[in-house]
């Protein structure tokens, strides 16, 4: 009893500078911390399934499209370099050109999407498929002819679906947080130079899928 | 708010994974290297992407370390994690 008393009559605290981030972006970067251990998780197995898989992976350049792909890491690596753009123009508050960057990273965001959705639909008629080959197909051939590995295709298919689909899906979230904040923040005139939180927390975002896209690009593709 | 600093140079660190981007897909198709040594270049470069991308586009940079440390936190558990699944046959 007196104990709590005691901790009553304590006087508060000094203030401390902390993190120095407002509430929204120290919330973002908690959910990337998470994020981070979300993808290590995906990469983590697909590492450690390559090391132990029975045999040779694929080759790269075989059965994905590099040419792409590479073209569609340019794109993402563009977008984020418009969305830090948006970011810079808000915090000079500069309106206009906040709306022209923002549109630019959302064309370029769903640009991503599309050519994703384009290079699935492709290697599946080519026959790669999240469980392997489909037989009779394309790829089927290349098996039975001993240009791809019979053991480890199935490994392949399941990993490569796993990570580049939710990438994909965090993509997609984010052209839609950001078309959201476009229709119903920015062109209503939201942010100023005084205040700017969603731009720069969803920015934060935005480059954590590009940052991840590099990894994956370079562990999936090219290796 | 964050505190007022002079923007970083944006399109040059564009221009630097334009770049580097080039450089891993030469790396990977055009030059005749081993296998290993070009595993280790490419994650190199890919890591040094990365890198560039924190820093820069989502300042940490300019950060505070009390900020920073929560990205870095769970970094060497994924690294314990791999290691430690890759290993599970000898312990």
């Amino acid at each position: 009893m007196t104990h709590a008393t005691a901790s009553l009559m304590r006087p508060p605290f000094p203030a401390e500078r902390g993190v120095d981030a407002h509430n929204l972006k120290l919330g973002m970067w908690v959910f990337l911390a998470s994020e981070v251990m979300f993808f290590t998780a995906l990469i983590g197995s697909y590492v450690i399934l390559r090391f132990g898989a029975p045999g040779e992976w694929a080759k790269p350049g075989v059965v994905l499209n590099i040419p792409v792909t590479a073209f569609n890491t340019f794109l993402l690596i563009c977008s984020s370099v418009s969305m830090v753009k948006a970011f810079a123009a808000i915090s000079d508050g500069d309106q206009k050109m906040l709306k022209v960057w923002l549109l630019v990273t959302i064309i370029g965001g769903a640009m991503f999407v599309g050519i994703q959705a384009y290079e699935y639909t492709h290697l599946i008629h080519r026959g790669f498929l999240p469980s392997g080959v489909r037989e009779g197909s394309e790829l089927a051939e290349l098996v039975a002819n001993g240009t791809l590995p019979a053991a480890t295709m199935g490994l392949y298919g399941s990993t490569f679906y796993a990570m580049t689909g939710f990438h994909g899906f965090h993509v997609t979230c984010g052209v839609v947080a950001m078309a959201y904040l476009y229709l119903f923040r920015v062109r209503r005139g939201k942010y100023s130079q005084q205040d700017y939180r969603g731009i720069e927390a969803v920015g934060l975002y935005w480059h954590f899928v590009d940052l991840v896209w590099i990894i994956l690009f370079t562990i999936v593709y090219l290796i | 708010m964050e505190t007022a600093h002079k923007h970083p140079r944006y399109l040059l660190i564009w221009l630097y994974l334009a770049l580097l981007t080039a450089a891993e897909l030469t790396l990977a198709f055009e030059l005749p290297i081993s296998r290993n040594l070009k595993l280790v270049i490419l994650m190199v470069l890919a890591v040094w992407k990365a890198l560039l991308v924190a820093m820069f586009f989502m300042h940490l940079k300019f950060e505070r370390w009390n900020l920073r440390i929560l990205f870095i936190i769970p970094i060497p558990l994924a690294v314990i994690f791999i290691f430690a699944a890759i290993t599970e046959k000898i312990w």
